[in-house]
């Protein structure tokens, strides 16, 4: 015990920059790496970020904001919230399924459906697309079942050319694609989430005579609530600004079938540089919204986790 | 409210956690599940509750008489306490007591002041008063599960079931806490089923004790019956210390071998270092000679290992201190060894 203290003294008395010596690299080295990473970070996302505002503000405010009162401009906002509007809460009652069913079942095919899941971060948005044109175009089995001659539910062939209702080059294929592509954003959040949880809680509240809603409602969700939210901004972000998958299955219609990215690349391609770039902002602000919202998310995520 | 399990298997995948099982709780008793892991003593208790189910067509569950094996969790009215409390962490300990009466169905639901009386009532009566308005991250082990336990009780469950709920408690808040819940036991009179792997906490506190092992019951009865008369070598090791002999024709000069089921099926004598009596080693005395070799003296009794002179088999028995200073022996020095005749009869304890 007394040879113990003593230790601690002579450690205690050693000058500071000796122990300082022992536990961190050479200041030239702490300055380079530093400096290297800020260089790259200003580089990649600093830079491009603030040119984006640049370019749209180069002609002035008055021009920045008469490329939103262009009636194309307008229409593409409008689409590309209403495909959110869709796609989002879609996944998000899906990923909440998948993340239950996984989390609290087991059964065969557990971990293919785990696999399934995380398909659209596989495969190329731009092949998401084509396989939706494939599926639903006039070429495909929607086509198909729209020139047959002996279809399935008659009715339905009826309805569908009364109201001459498209798929693909339409707005649903774009609710579609985008859909696909923001699939595992809430699900793949909240799966390991709810794992990690285990099904003690929810066994709890069955035994004291909950049903499956009130237990989903009064146990699950308020466990999981960050984790959904965070998947929920993600995939949000993601479906507004989706590029690949849209593009395929759009045609690129003006006002009626662009959504913002495809917005901003027609007028780019038009040399109309300050439309494009103030179009872009509102996607950059978007992006900057989210960042601010996830922060936030991962503050309140770690109180909880303080707390329990 | 008695429970009778009859025939009970369970298989998941290719391991079988329950081998046609049988229990039968008389009502009002606090009866203690007791095995390793992995012999299916959780299994069986979430049987009971209603959270997994027996594998198809292989028994039932009986809830005073009447069969309760396809009855909902939620409908069979057990209170059931978790390991690891499963306590709702969003909720304040008062939430937490009150889910039960307020997920009923709006007919059947007490009012708020109801829940609110019946939740103070409950805290009293596990202890808690005061702290209704706190987090279970603001909580003890012990006060966690003491909620968890007052929540059970808040639905006013028939039965209650505890999985090894004193698991993850450190030892000093464990010795405590069954105490406690011995007590608690005797004063709400309610028929009790508790899972656990500590044979001490099951000894200390049950009226029965189901010993388990390998999907299988091995023995049941009091704790004295089963620590004084194991019907199979496993309980015998299980419970406390165990000699292993293998010279029963040796041993059987010395002292009474069929006491209390010493002489196993397998052939091998099963002794407690307390039944083993030693001697000096003087001409004429009966004995298995021994050398003695290693002596622990913590506590009322000293511990002496022994090593048997013709087979080499390590012995350990079990003498008081008096009877140390009273053998005067140094290490190394032969020593002779003979059984005690068991002084446990069942109608001791009726007195």
């Amino acid at each position: 015990m007394a040879s113990a203290i003593s230790n601690l003294q002579r450690h205690r008395s050693l000058p500071s920059e000796a122990v300082a010596q022992a536990t961190q690299d050479p200041a030239w080295v702490r300055w380079l790496l530093t400096s290297v990473a800020l260089l790259f970070v200003a580089f990649f996302l600093v830079l491009p970020l603030a040119s984006v505002f640049a370019e749209a503000f180069r002609r002035g405010i008055a021009a920045y904001f008469a490329a939103f009162k262009d009636a194309d401009a307008l229409s593409a906002i409008r689409l590309t919230l209403l495909t959110a509007v869709i796609s989002v809460p879609a996944n998000l009652v899906f990923g909440v399924a998948a993340a239950w069913t996984i989390a609290k079942f087991d059964f065969p095919g557990k971990s293919l459906l785990l696999t399934l899941i995380d398909l659209p971060f596989a495969v190329s948005p731009v092949i998401s697309g084509l396989i939706y044109v494939l599926v639903f175009g006039a070429q495909g089995w929607f086509g198909q079942y729209l020139e047959a001659q002996d279809p399935a539910l008659p009715w339905l062939q009826h309805w569908l050319i009364a109201r001459d209702f498209k798929i693909i080059f339409a707005v649903p294929g774009m609710v579609l694609a985008t859909t696909f592509v923001t699939f595992p954003f809430v699900a793949r959040e909240i799966i390991p989430l709810m794992q990690s949880q285990g099904t003690d809680e929810e066994h709890a509240a069955i035994t004291l005579g909950a049903n499956g809603w009130q237990t989903f409602w009064y146990v699950t969700l308020p466990n999981i609530k960050w984790g959904l939210f965070y998947g929920v901004i993600l995939c949000n972000a993601r479906a507004m600004g989706e590029f690949g998958a849209v593009s395929v299955v759009s045609g690129h219609i003006r006002g009626e079938t662009n959504t913002i990215p495809l917005h901003v690349e027609i007028l780019y391609n038009e040399y109309n540089f300050v439309g494009a770039f103030a179009v872009a902002s509102l996607l950059a602000v978007l992006a900057i919204i989210t960042l601010v919202l996830k922060s936030f998310i991962e503050w309140k995520y770690q109180q909880g986790r303080a707390e329990a | 409210m008695s429970i009778i399990a009859t025939g009970i298997t369970k298989t998941f995948g290719r391991y079988k956690a329950l081998n046609d099982v049988d229990l039968v709780v008389p009502s009002g008793k606090l009866v203690a599940l007791l095995g390793p892991s992995g012999s299916g003593k959780t299994t069986l208790l979430r049987i009971i509750a209603g959270l997994e189910h027996a594998d198809e067509g292989s028994g039932k569950i009986e809830f005073h008489g009447q069969d309760v094996s396809r009855v909902p969790a939620g409908e069979r009215g057990v209170g059931f306490v978790f390991q690891h409390y499963a306590l709702f962490r969003h909720m304040t300990v008062a939430d937490n007591i009150a889910f039960g009466l307020r997920v009923r169905p709006r007919t059947q639901r007490p009012s708020e002041t109801k829940i609110a009386d019946r939740v103070g009532e409950l805290l009293k009566l596990v202890q808690l008063d005061g702290l209704d308005r706190r987090f279970p991250s603001q909580l003890s082990g012990g006060q966690r599960q003491r909620v968890a336990l007052a929540r059970a009780l808040a639905v006013e469950p028939k039965v209650l079931l505890l999985d090894e709920p004193f698991g993850a408690l450190d030892a000093k808040v464990r010795k405590d806490l069954r105490r406690w819940l011995r007590q608690f036991h005797d004063e709400i009179q309610l028929t009790t089923i508790f899972v656990t792997h500590d044979q001490e906490e099951a000894l200390e506190i049950a009226d029965d004790v189901v010993i388990m092992n390998q999907a299988k019951v091995e023995q049941v009865g009091t704790p004295q019956e089963v620590y004084d008369r194991p019907t199979t070598p496993f309980v015998y090791q299980f419970l406390g210390n165990v000699n292993v002999l293998r010279d029963v024709a040796a041993w059987s000069t010395t002292g009474p071998i069929h006491d209390n089921g010493r002489l196993a099926a397998d052939g091998l004598l099963y002794v407690r270092p307390h039944d083993i009596a030693v001697s000096r080693h003087e001409p004429g005395t009966l004995g298995v000679p021994a050398v003695f070799r290693h002596v622990h003296t913590a506590g009322s009794q000293t511990s002496l290992t022994l090593e048997l002179l013709h087979t080499r088999e390590t012995v350990e028995a079990e003498i008081s201190r008096t009877e140390l200073a009273e053998l005067n022996i140094k290490l190394n020095d032969l020593v002779l060894l003979r059984l005690r005749p068991s002084h446990t009869f069942q109608h001791d304890y009726a007195i």
